[in-house]
């Protein structure tokens, strides 16, 4: 039940995205399309989840003073892996991803929860903590992504819904990230209210 | 501290580099087979394998690659991969000539426009978008846009990327056509390249002017003067403009102050 909380409480009552506002990079830039941000999402649950287990692993193997370096190589190794892994063995999403992958390292979301978390738990609350911080990231990045392709393009996940001339092209664009992202914010906290 | 935090470097360290063998089979396999199958699309209908040995010519400080495609031994076109810088960065694309030069198809190999506006260039330019150039041949008249006068659409809000785009595929056609003279003269490389060569053209590429095509190098070099030229050119001594290596005798360089 405890885990049950844990897993909850990244999805909706401390979602990155929306309530935290951690890794606006990542969110801002790859949100173009939902595909690309639950791609991005997905990717970063990935790492985020590992990095997670791990560095409640060892965490009582590193001292206090060295704990920040220590735990940026344990992220950095997972990104690499993850590169190289996906290069190798699904081209295709490395093809629409790749760009954004190594940009999964300067994601604050990751060393926030390792210093957060990670670092004052044992493994399995943590692995829950990221499971559930990383679905409530990919969940953040697909609806904004869904958003601003729908208002952007006309289509959602690359389906055609309304003819694309109708398509409001200043929502593709980085301007209108910041506006999507700030009235999806406005809602969820409209919505946490009441 | 400090053990600590070699202790988890050198971990991360090796549980990388056994992954980057592990994978580095894999990620060639994966470029290759996307190569090809790029070629595929762009020079279709050949027998043997374009991407096993392609050719690199270097026109005015960018190389280009050049994947001849064969059918039964003959010349039926080429790919060129080739690239312009973009409104985001480098643009590269991979264009099929046939063998007269025309256009067949093309492929954006990697690009960084803007999502919705620039990378509209992968289809835009394709049979059935609204800048089709597949046919036509950038030698009788080099593309351009129409904005610039030319018979190309540009990409609706993307003219830079459109000109960009356009750029990499007229440069291409240069490097292809410099090369098939070559392959036009019905020789296999290896026989044109004993072939005499102009003394201004190497390998079919005119060199700019005030260069000579170097035999030795096969190269397009500024001429140092006699005693520079027969240096061996493993030295690289004539490759250097100014001739300022010692090598070179001052009286006899162009271009020494």
């Amino acid at each position: 039940m405890n885990n049950f909380k844990v897993l909850m409480n990244g999805i909706v009552k401390e979602n990155p995205t929306f309530v935290l506002l951690l890794g606006m990079c990542p969110t801002l830039g790859t949100t173009s399309s939902a595909i690309n941000g639950m791609g991005m999402g997905l990717a970063t649950m990935f790492v985020l989840i590992c990095s997670n287990v791990v560095i409640s692993s060892i965490k009582n193997l590193i001292p206090d003073m060295v704990r920040i370096p220590a735990f940026i190589v344990v992220i950095a190794s997972f990104v690499t892996l993850l590169q190289m892994i996906m290069q190798a063995y699904v081209p295709a999403l490395y093809a629409t991803l790749g760009l954004f992958i190594p940009l999964i390292v300067v994601n604050c979301i990751l060393l926030g929860r390792a210093e957060a978390f990670a670092a004052k738990n044992g493994p399995v609350p943590s692995f829950f903590d990221g499971l559930g911080m990383g679905l409530g990231f990919t969940l953040a990045l697909t609806i904004l992504g869904g958003v601003r392709e729908f208002l952007g393009t006309g289509k959602l996940f690359d389906i055609a819904i309304m003819p694309e001339q109708y398509g409001m092209l200043i929502f593709v664009l980085a301007p209108g990230a910041f506006i999507a992202l700030g009235y999806l914010i406005a809602i969820v906290n409209k919505l946490k209210k009441a | 501290m400090v053990i600590v935090l070699t202790g988890v470097t050198v971990v991360a360290g090796a549980l990388l580099g056994y992954v980057n063998e592990l994978t580095k089979e894999p990620i060639a396999q994966a470029n290759a087979k996307a190569l090809s199958d790029a070629i595929a699309i762009v020079v279709p209908g050949f027998d043997n394998n374009p991407a096993e040995a392609p050719e690199t010519i270097e026109l005015e400080g960018a190389t280009y690659k050049i994947y001849k495609a064969t059918k039964g031994g003959e010349f039926i076109g080429a790919a060129v991969e080739s690239s312009a810088n973009g409104f985001g960065g480098a643009l590269n694309v991979l264009v099929g000539f046939d063998k007269d030069g025309n256009i067949i198809d093309y492929s954006l190999l990697s690009h960084a426009e803007t999502p919705g506006l620039g990378s509209k260039a992968a289809d835009w330019f394709k049979k059935g978008g609204k800048g089709d150039i597949t046919g036509m041949n950038p030698g009788q008249k080099a593309l351009t846009v129409s904005k610039d006068g030319g018979q190309v659409d540009a990409i609706t809000a993307s003219t830079i990327t459109s000109r960009a785009f356009l750029q990499a595929v007229n440069n291409a056609y240069v490097a292809y056509s410099g090369q098939q003279v070559d392959g036009a003269s019905g020789a296999t490389q290896q026989v044109s390249a004993t072939v005499e060569k102009d003394t201004t053209a190497c390998s079919g590429t005119l060199c700019k002017e005030g260069q000579t095509c170097d035999a030795k190098c096969d190269s397009c070099k500024v001429a140092c003067g006699e005693k520079c030229d027969s240096v061996n050119c493993k030295k690289a001594n004539c490759a250097n403009v100014d001739c300022k290596k010692a090598e070179c005798p001052n009286k006899d360089c162009k271009n020494k102050k």
